[in-house]
């Protein structure tokens, strides 16, 4: 559906890389997801998927069309299948929810009683039935983004993008506001690919996601995958926010040292499904006559995969700890030693 | 108006007309010129819609020239120009040339900083949406600004009533050349107080309208 390769971006003639070389591929139907600090490069990346950002180098195939190659009209009707919603709704204060969801249509030169029947349709799949001759002014910030999402709707597009949609919301909006994309998803067979800085917005709604920083993706992949098993620092620091990978740092020192003759190692065993990871810890303890220093523990769900990660101490005799690994490792857990540190709180992060 | 001769009564009549036509005919114009220059300015600003130096630079600068020089100046330096476009260089209707000029470099600085006003976010939305430049102009650039548009129509409609005075100076009559030559410099300060009483009912009655339309039309 979207096909981006080899990305290149720069704003003026000097200074850093708003994109590097960024390729990028989002399926039919799938929602993408591209998180990275501010400054990263996401919002420079998905506007160049409708050209609103020409690259300096690449190339940008969207619904099987190289939308380099067009001219301005062209490109104008390429747009009208592709949907974008904004951060800060930028909705036209002068029209009524009803004249803004509109504006696609006019633009297009839709007749007026196509549009107002197109608007009659729209209005209830956003919820806004009640709001058709509403002002934005008057609306609540959930309100407007759903206004944002019908006007992006309207002309019917295949993609739709969205650019920090949920950034300017509270978390309960944010969260009315991501099902919404995820129930319109299905029901109208969208392929979206939003960019975000907030982990739990992939969580929430990502197939797959791709990590951005300085201008180019560090990681992706399936979202489970990149949230289970990071890989990056950087991604590292996104996803322990959100699922809790990892410790905050300082902990492992405070942490009792081994008696003579033992070890203690750390262990991050992970394992999809709630299962019942406490009586093979048990056990394992019983099995291979060890200690077990349960650090953290939580039980999480990522795209409707429920998954747990658990920090370990094991204190015993070598051999037993590996044979209690080996034996682990076994009944299907995944087992990693090391448990990585990170900082407790990490930085606000904004868009 | 026992207090005026009836004369007077007629003089001050014909003077209010006067300057309601000098500062209504060079508003209509300044309005009708003024926006297509406001928003060329705006376009074709650097990183406008249709950036082009080649036309923005010099028409910045022609604008600021006139809006630099004083009325009292412009009006006579103008004198060919208005010649050849009213047929008189005196009188009302030759007035309402250098007003209209001067009027027109003034709103065009106003309109183009409201236009400037109109959030980026949403011209970039309708670009988004495969809005053509000029689709973008008439839905979102003006209808987004008409509140600061409408409020620029009134500011430059009250300095027009101040500047129409200075017409005085090749005969375009109107209220403020009656308050001067009978009020000043015939020693008859009633018409110079009933003068100065209609301009002051006549600015305030522009503003509070101007105001009230503002207020009407903004939806933020
Ligand atoms: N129009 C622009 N002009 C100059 N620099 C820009 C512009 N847009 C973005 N940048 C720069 O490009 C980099 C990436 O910005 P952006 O894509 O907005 O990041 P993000 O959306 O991830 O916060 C930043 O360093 C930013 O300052
Ligand atoms: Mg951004």
């Amino acid at each position: 559906m979207i096909r981006l390769a080899g990305l290149s971006k720069r704003f003026g003639t000097i200074g850093p890389l708003a994109l590097d070389s960024v390729s990028l591929s989002v399926e039919q139907g799938e929602v993408f997801g591209i998180v990275g600090r501010s400054g990263a490069g996401k919002s420079t990346l998905i506007r160049c998927v409708n050209l609103l950002e020409r690259p300096d180098e690449g190339h940008v195939e969207v619904l099987g069309q190289d939308l380099l190659a067009l001219d301005e009209a062209g490109l104008r009707t390429a747009r009208r299948s592709i949907g974008m919603v904004f951060q800060h709704f930028n909705l036209l204060s002068s029209r009524t929810v009803a004249g803004n969801i509109a504006f696609p249509l006019e633009v297009a030169g839709v007749p007026r009683a196509e549009r107002e029947a197109r608007i009659s349709e729209l209005l209830p799949l956003v919820g806004l039935e009640t709001k058709r001759e509403a002002y934005p002014a008057q609306l609540s910030g959930g309100q407007k983004q759903r206004v944002g999402i019908a006007r992006a709707l309207a002309s019917s597009p295949r993609i739709l993008l969205c650019d920090e949609a949920t950034s300017a919301l509270d978390p309960e909006t944010t969260a009315e506001i991501l099902t919404l994309i995820r129930n319109l998803r299905e029901r109208l067979n969208l392929t979206v690919l939003l960019i975000t800085h907030e982990m739990s917005v992939v969580k929430a709604i990502c197939d797959r996601v791709a990590v951005m920083e300085a201008g180019r993706i560090i990681e992706q992949g399936q979202v489970f995958q990149v949230f289970t098993r990071p890989e990056a620092e950087t991604t590292r620091r996104f996803v322990s926010g959100v699922i809790g990978h990892g410790v905050p740092s300082g902990t492992l020192a405070r942490l009792p040292p081994p008696n003579p003759g033992e070890q203690q190692r750390l262990l991050q065993i992970l394992f999809a499904g709630p299962g019942s990871t406490r009586s093979v810890i048990s056990e394992a303890t019983r099995r291979f006559d060890l200690d077990l220093n349960i650090i953290s523990g939580r039980i999480d769900e990522i795209g409707g995969v429920p998954f747990g990660v658990m920090a370990l101490a094991v204190y015993g005799e070598s051999q037993r700890i590996d044979a209690a690994i080996s034996w682990m490792r076994g009944l299907g857990l995944e087992v990693t030693e090391g448990i990585p540190e990170v900082r407790a709180n990490p930085p606000a992060e904004t868009a | 108006m026992g207090l005026l001769s009836p004369t007077m009564q007629d003089l001050l009549l014909e003077a209010a007309w006067q300057t309601l036509l000098m500062v209504g005919a060079s508003a209509a114009i300044a309005v009708v010129l003024g926006l297509p220059l406001a928003l060329l300015l705006l376009l074709t600003m650097p990183g406008g819609l249709a950036a082009n130096a080649l036309v923005h630079r010099p028409l910045g600068l022609v604008v600021n020239a006139v809006r630099s020089t004083p009325f009292i100046i412009l009006m006579v330096a103008i004198v060919p120009f208005t010649r050849m476009v009213a047929g008189t260089s005196i009188g009302t209707n030759a007035a309402i040339v250098p007003l209209a000029l001067a009027a027109t470099a003034f709103i065009v600085r106003l309109f183009e900083n409201a236009l400037r006003e109109v959030d980026r976010g949403v011209i970039e939305a309708a670009r988004a949406m495969g809005a053509t430049r000029l689709q973008i102009v008439t839905k979102v650039l003006v209808p987004e600004a008409m509140p600061g548009l409408v409020a620029a129509v009134t500011v430059t409609l009250v300095s027009l009533v101040g500047y129409s005075a200075m017409a005085g100076a090749i005969g375009g009559g109107g209220l403020g050349d009656l308050g001067i030559r009978f009020g000043y410099q015939r020693f008859m300060p009633e018409v110079m107080a009933i003068v100065v009483a209609i301009l002051i009912l006549f600015v305030q009655g522009l503003q509070s309208l101007g105001d009230r339309l503002v207020r009407r039309l903004s939806r933020r």
